[in-house]
């Protein structure tokens, strides 16, 4: 799933500050299961941002709630006729939720209250980390089901490095080194031949390089 | 076996000759003064120059700039390449620069991770890695071909090296297995990591030699000289990739901060000596790091100066 952050609570008074009417927004996708943009996150955030107000002696109005998915435009389409009362919407949703707020809003301000940050896994509450970054051609057949490029820093497909020390990564000890975990699953399959066919450049044409992606799936369209 | 290029590194190695390399790190600014400096320091000693490519993720002249100037003055570079900084477009346009100059030895490299340099916050590239240079740069050379289909008349006639690091364990075997993937990728020649685990090196060659890699790629040794204890310690600790052993702490350490440098030198020359007897040695790439000067008593005494002649 997509693992986001909140944002600093400074960094979203300062966005708000001169608001009257706030609504802020969550989404209970993603952002809930990692505890930054949920129901509960919007009303612990509208709670703080009162208290914020009241303690400035400004009599702002903030009001919380969430959408069941904010990527998709037939539940935006809920808040279309309450929205207009507010002078800003502080979404949590990732930041495709939050463009596509602003997209169908589009004379309204959306201010971002989350940092969006991987496709991950929960390792355990509170613990995230990285498995995919959507390439758009998959490798992991080739590579023990790991993937060299979401967990190797310089994304190698033919690694390791010579930076790795004790199977961490030189960026940091507390960093697995991809390239290990792909060569120790590759010997558990009994596939370790695989490891020495050296791997041909890859085409990034599907990854951001090859610009702005788009799937148009003719067998789905109505 | 290896394509004949006319890189005078190979020749040396192929005469059977222990070859010597060594390497020059530019400046971090526009002085052209400092690389012809050090080259010429090392000129007579060794038979190539690698120069090193915005080592550390630190930012200095350009390694092909330092290249061609050490071509002009007559010495026989090594072209070091990091995919960190450049995609395939700039790289194949600089290996065909470096061709242009008559320049014929490369050292493909995925380069270290530029949290560890000056910019920190930039961007990296990755588009290739080490491999697929190599891949490269032996597709450009063999076949006159560029990566998106072009081919050319003219070819960049490069003896292709790569860097080998027996000791970024836990896992000796991988590392061999990693070579092998080099080997069968175009590699003609490796210079290993910084060698001060004796054991685990020979561990390492035995596995290279009974699979009979070394008669597919020549294993130039790497070397590089302690200054001082604090440096020992330094490269313990701190350097990715690298096994300093204690003892090798304790014996610069063990000696007075005056002595320091020359029990570096001791133990260079010892290593030099101990790894001379191994099986699948084709040389040397003894990298003195700001110490370029040490780099020919380094040589003179392990009797391998001055360097064979070698016919044109």
């Amino acid at each position: 799933m997509i693992k986001a952050i909140p944002k600093p609570m400074e960094e979203i008074i300062d966005y708000v500050k001169d608001c009257n009417k706030l609504l802020i927004a969550g989404c209970d996708g993603c952002v809930t299961v990692c505890e930054a943009g949920g129901l509960k996150e919007a009303k612990i955030l509208s709670s703080a941002l009162r208290l914020y107000f009241t303690q400035g002696g400004r009599q702002a109005q903030v009001d919380d709630t969430s959408l069941t998915r904010q990527c998709e435009k037939e539940y935006l389409l809920q808040l279309s006729d309450r929205i207009d009362q507010y002078d800003a919407v502080v979404s949590l949703a990732c930041g495709v939720g939050i463009q596509h707020m602003a997209e169908i809003y589009d004379k309204k301000i959306v201010f971002p209250g989350v940092d969006t940050c991987f496709l991950g896994v929960n390792e355990e509450r509170g613990v995230y980390s990285e498995r995919c970054q959507a390439c758009g051609r998959c490798i992991l057949a080739e590579t023990g089901g790991v993937c060299p490029i979401a967990r190797c820093s310089k994304r190698m497909l033919n690694g390791p490095c010579g930076g790795s020390d004790k199977g961490k990564c030189e960026i940091s000890k507390d960093v697995p080194c991809g390239w290990e975990l792909i060569y120790e699953r590759l010997k558990t399959l009994g596939q370790l031949d695989r490891f020495e066919t050296p791997t041909s450049p890859k085409d990034w044409t599907t990854s951001r390089d090859g610009g702005p992606r788009k799937i148009v799936r003719e067998d789905l369209r109505i | 076996m290896s394509v004949e290029t006319p890189s005078k590194l190979q020749k040396m190695i192929n005469a059977g000759h222990f070859a010597l390399t060594s390497e020059v790190g530019p400046p971090r600014s526009a002085d052209g003064a400092v690389i012809e400096h050090k080259g010429k320091l090392i000129a007579d000693y060794v038979d190539a120059i690698n120069v090193t490519d915005n080592q550390t993720s630190v930012c200095r002249v350009c390694s092909l700039a330092c290249c061609i100037r050490l071509k002009t003055m007559g010495l026989e570079p090594v072209l070091q390449m990091v995919t960190r900084d450049r995609n395939r477009i700039a790289l194949q346009s600089d290996i065909l620069g470096a061709g242009s100059w008559g320049i014929n030895n490369i050292l493909c490299l995925t380069g270290d991770h530029q949290q560890f340099g000056d910019h920190s916050s930039a961007a990296n590239v990755f588009d290739l890695d080490s491999i697929q240079l190599i891949q490269t740069a032996r597709m450009m050379r063999d076949e006159g071909k560029l990566l998106g289909g072009h081919e050319f008349d003219v070819r960049p006639r490069m003896f292709i090296g790569a860097a080998a690091n027996p000791f970024a364990g836990p896992n000796v075997g991988l590392r061999v297995s990693r070579l092998a993937k080099k080997v069968a990728a175009g590699v003609q020649f490796v210079q290993t990591q910084c060698i001060y685990n004796m054991d685990t090196f020979k561990t390492f060659m035995k596995m290279v030699v009974d699979r009979g890699l070394h008669e597919k790629v020549a294993i130039l040794a790497g070397i590089t000289p302690m200054k001082n204890v604090g440096m020992a310690r330094y490269m313990q600790k701190r350097v990715p990739g690298m096994d300093v052993p204690e003892e090798i702490v304790k014996r610069i350490g063990g000696v007075p901060k005056e002595k320091q440098a020359d029990e570096g030198i001791n133990l260079a020359v010892d290593q030099i000596e101990e790894i001379k007897g191994l099986e699948g040695i084709k040389g040397f790439h003894i990298m003195a790091i700001e110490w370029e000067e040490k780099v020919p008593e380094i040589v003179e005494r392990i009797g391998l100066y001055p360097r064979p002649k070698l016919a044109d």
